[in-house]
């Protein structure tokens, strides 16, 4: 036997065009809306226009009459059955947490809480007879500014006695990780450099691009549900474990699904009363929300303040670093939501030896929307403050930011290096990214003609930002995540099977919505097996069939799942060796195997991979007692995060004149490790650079004085446009790790990470000789004006919101200026 | 309800429509042309545009009875077929990755392919100018703004080499 294959080039490392375009350029989707089923029923939800209010009665007789409508029911009609939204991050054993009923009865605790669902034949109709339900409230008090609200000043939740939920810290004393902080600031204020701020982290909208939307399906053994979700195993989990019908009467199904970024890492109130109303009724039934509905209820993200406190020496040399965060949970604790902050706790000190280090995080319950994960989820926020603080400190001491960074940064000489918050960084080289990005850059060139600006008074003054970040990703070890109190592990399931044909399906517990985890995995199985990356398919996001999975979040895909399948290919590969030895008829020992194929060593016999897979379909001449398969599934479970790094350098004009900013260059060097698919990253990159651009410079969900969203349509809230940025030079180096087989580190949320301290590094830099040393985020036009004229940060939003319609001024008849 | 009568990616269509009824929900409900989604309520996303007479159009700001009589293009009609030849704008895509969900690209496509034919050889500034009305939450349009260009530059070499 010889044979048939041609020895594959590798494909890792080859910028492959993606396998799942075709279908997507051509509209061969399958979101979930565009689902019908025989039969199938259509939701509408009535939601609390208040954010904090009794439920004194609800009047469905109008919508029940209405035409074609099949039921109209409220969080009495149904007991135990409806289940609840869960929380399964407690962070600490005390944790105030509000039970969060999908669809409650008695009190609303956000403008936006479902309070009764309607069923009808069509959408329209349903969205019409939702409207003549008659919901009376008693409106209460709302917890609605983060601060007063963490005084208990008014309480979101009455019986809760508090607005506090948990109170999480860590203490490098403590922990016998570092020093402690409290003196090292004592001591800075005597003899070196103590700087303190507060940073506000503005409340975001993940605002994926395709709205949520949800199916089930209760006519076959299965229940089926089909949701726009990126966690489709978390979700069967909640369902089995919160609505009593087993976890095996559950298939739940993520299709196609538009975009997520931690937005649709979440079991939602809509889908279980889907679920409900579906188990009721006996006939399929969906529901899929308008933009404002998702703006409004979908989770938002970030919302924190942050007093930081760094000391130094005189020469700039760090010595502590306190950080003592607000977090605003919203109405409930959501999914992980209490724990997005605590994912940033460890990284505060980011690259720098700080020898002293603390963390406190007081979580806090308003009147708002809850939040949870967004992009990067609790590292942003780090990386902004330390990063912003950073600056602060060179400015202190008069040297330039890349200066003060280099002075206090790990070497790469120190790696492996465990950090004052007890990390173990495995790799990285801050040195080799910071000077090919200073090269791309032209930073010297910049500084200079920023001075010559400065110099001539022009009123287009240039800044220039630096982030030097790293973060934590490939969510997680299990020990890691259990020791934090998280209700779950963080292993990732493969399994690879060997058809008769010679193809290879491989399925993965990881849950793609738009990451392109077909075309990667797809050349890591090819390399690994030797095969044509064209014969592989990766089949994902259906609990049929991957049975076994923990989904797609916090950059684990390739760092927890692509080791999986790299554990699960050498299985088939030491599965199929006993048999290319039976079959080419020489000892075990003598079989090697390379490029997908398996050879006797010392001569020309040999076998493909495809070919033992196709003698193993037939079985007809295997060894004796072997199971007729060569399939096979791992389990990975990470031996630790990873640690990818990078510097991000921005060029900001900003007229002092009139506030406004433009990007002008922005340039990053981003070690990910290893690359399978350099066009992927390349599009991850761009993507999280956006974002986190932003954040800085648009994005803001605004509430009224009345805990009105009232950026809840694309008009308000500013979702930046192809008009409003610009293209990126983006490089890399690379540092591969070394707690993976692949030597591969996460990319999804580093640009989201780094971008927004560089870019309001590069605004405050633009305008810091004219006394402003911070600017609040959205570095709105009005807001940089206000800082340049005034000093201070520009102020909060909320006093900028349209005011609100008030019958005593004279022309108030129309809807101009009443936001209506 | 009132009778309409058009037609979609070059097939006759006839049913009667609520008069209410936009013209992307008549695509999806009434036709099955699900490659064209809904991504907001305030026509400020681009998800759902076509091409009505040959010219782009977000099709949640059109009713379905506004397109009697007229001839509407998706995504879908497009291509000639849905496994070989692509639309050079869709190949593209493809080719510079200018898409990563694709919730946002069918709407993306059809505007780029408009903006084309307007303005064959456009400069990166007028892509971005041209595509302002369609927002995408993956690319960070850097990818995008590439394939317009890309695609232009394929037609321009073409006409060369022809």
């Amino acid at each position: 036997m010889t044979a048939t294959q041609e020895r594959p080039a590798l494909e890792i490392g080859k910028d492959r065009r993606r396998k799942e375009d075709q279908r997507l350029i051509t509209g061969r989707t399958r979101w979930t809306d565009n689902i019908t089923l025989p039969g199938m029923l259509h939701l509408a939800m009535v939601r609390s226009p208040f954010a904090h209010a009794n439920i004194t009665s609800i009047d469905t007789e109008a919508a029940r009459t209405a035409p074609n409508v099949v039921g109209v029911f409220t969080g009495s009609d149904f007991g135990a059955e409806m289940g609840v939204c869960i929380n399964a991050w407690p962070i600490t054993p005390d944790q105030k947490t509000p039970n969060h009923a999908p669809m409650p009865s008695d009190r609303v605790a956000f403008a936006g809480e479902i309070v009764a669902v309607v069923v009808a034949r069509t959408a329209a109709e349903a969205r019409d007879a939702a409207e003549l339900v008659d919901v009376e409230y008693d409106e209460l008090p709302a917890a609605l500014d983060l601060k007063k609200a963490a005084a208990d000043e008014v309480l979101a939740h009455p019986d809760l006695g508090t607005n506090k939920s948990a109170l999480w810290v860590f203490d490098s004393a403590q922990a016998g990780t570092g020093g402690n902080v409290d003196e090292a600031i004592e001591k800075a204020r005597g003899d070196g450099i103590v700087i303190e701020r507060e940073y506000r982290q503005q409340r975001l909208i993940p605002a994926f691009m395709e709205p949520r939307s949800v199916v089930v399906d209760p006519t076959g053994e299965q229940i089926t549900m089909w949701s726009a979700t990126q966690i489709p195993h978390i979700l069967r989990f909640a369902l089995a474990a919160t609505t009593g019908v087993p976890e095996s009467k559950i298939r739940v199904v993520a299709p196609d699904v538009g975009g997520g970024f931690g937005g649709k890492l979440q079991q939602t109130p809509e889908e279980m009363i889907a679920f409900a109303v579906a188990r009721r009724l006996g006939k399929p039934a969906k529901y899929t929300e308008t933009r404002s509905e998702s703006l409004m209820a979908a989770h938002h993200g970030r919302d924190q303040w942050q007093k930081l406190t760094l000391s130094a020496e005189k020469d700039g040399t760090v010595t502590g670093l306190k950080v003592e965060l607000l977090a605003d949970l919203g109405s409930h604790v959501s999914l992980v939501g209490g724990g997005i902050p605590v994912l940033g706790a460890f990284m505060f000190n980011a690259i720098y030896k700080f020898p002293a280090y603390q963390f406190n995080c007081q979580t806090v319950l308003t009147n708002k929307t809850w939040t949870d994960a967004y992009r990067g989820a609790g590292r942003p926020e780090a990386t902004y403050a330390i990063e912003r603080l950073m600056d602060e400190l060179a400015a202190e001491v008069g040297v330039d930011p890349l200066a003060i960074r280099e002075q206090n940064w790990i070497t790469h000489e120190e790696f492996p290096f465990t950090t004052v918050a007890g990390l173990e960084y495995d790799s990285g080289n801050y040195e080799a990214a910071t000077e090919k990005a200073k090269a791309m850059f032209g930073y010297d060139e910049l500084r200079a003609e920023q001075k010559q600006r400065r110099d001539a008074g022009d009123p287009v003054q240039l800044g220039l930002g630096i982030s030097t970040f790293t973060e934590m990703c490939g969510l997680a070890p299990s020990r890691v995540l259990g020791s934090l109190d998280y209700g779950a592990g963080g292993w990732e399931h493969a399994s690879v099977r060997m058809l008769a044909t010679g193809k290879v399906e491989v399925v993965t517990g990881a849950s793609a919505h738009g990451q392109g985890h077909e075309t990667a995995f797809s050349q890591i199985v090819a390399d690994r097996l030797g095969v044509a990356f064209e014969d592989v398919e990766v089949l994902h996001g259906d609990t049929q069939v991957a049975h076994k999975g923990l989904d797609t979040y916090g950059s684990r895909s390739l760092v927890v799942g692509g080791e999986a399948l790299v554990k699960a290919a050498d299985k088939v590969i030491e599965k199929a060796k006993p048999v290319a030895a039976h079959l080419l008829e020489a000892s075990l020992d003598d079989i090697e195997f390379e490029a997908g194929r398996f050879s006797v060593r010392g001569t020309d016999q040999g076998m493909a991979i495809g070919e033992i897979a196709t003698a193993v379909f037939a079985a007809h001449n295997l060894p004796d007692g072997m199971e007729p398969s060569i399939d096979s599934e791992a389990t990975y479970d990470p031996v630790n995060f990873n640690f990818p790094h990078g510097t991000h350098l921005c060029a900001m004009e900003v007229d002092t004149e009139t506030g406004e900013t433009t990007m002008r260059k922005y340039v990053c060097v981003d070690d990910i490790g290893n690359i399978i698919n350099p066009l992927i990253v390349s599009g991850q990159v761009h993507g999280g650079l956006v974002q986190g651009i932003a954040q800085a410079l648009w994005e803001e969900a605004v509430y009224d004085d009345q805990g009105t969203l009232v950026s809840g349509s694309f008009v308000d809230y500013l979702l930046p446009t192809a008009a409003d940025t610009i293209s990126f030079e983006t490089e890399h180096t690379t540092s591969p790790a070394t707690t993976n087989t692949l030597g591969t580190k996460g990319v999804g949320e580093a640009g989201c990470i780094a971008s927004t301290p560089a870019v309001v590094n590069a605004v405050v830099d633009a305008v810091r000789h004219l006394g402003v040393n911070d600017i609040q985020m959205p570095c709105t036009p009005e807001r940089v004006w206000r800082a340049v004229n005034s000093g201070g940060d520009g102020g909060d939003t909320e006093g900028a919101a349209m005011p609100h319609f008030d019958e005593s001024e004279p022309g108030q008849d129309s809807t101009e200026g009443a936001g209506a | 309800m009132a009778r309409i009568s058009l037609k979609v990616d070059g097939a006759q269509v006839s049913d009667d429509v609520e008069p209410r009824m936009l013209l992307v929900q008549y695509l999806r409900e009434k036709v099955g042309k699900t490659g064209t989604v809904v991504g907001c309520d305030t026509s400020n996303c681009g998800a759902c545009t076509v091409h009505l007479d040959g010219r782009s159009v977000k099709s949640c700001n059109v009713l379905a009875v506004q397109a009697d009589g007229h001839e509407v293009t998706t995504i879908e009609g497009l291509a000639d077929t849905v496994e070989g030849d692509l639309h050079p704008v869709q190949e593209a895509f493809r080719e510079c990755h200018g898409l990563q969900c694709g919730f946002c690209t069918p709407g993306m496509i059809m505007q780029s392919v408009d903006l084309l034919g307007d303005n064959p050889n456009p400069t990166e500034e007028e892509v971005r100018l041209g595509l302002e009305g369609n927002l995408c939450r993956c690319t960070g349009y850097h990818n995008i703004v590439k394939s317009v260009l890309h695609a232009a530059k394929g037609s321009a070499d073409q006409g060369v080499s022809a």
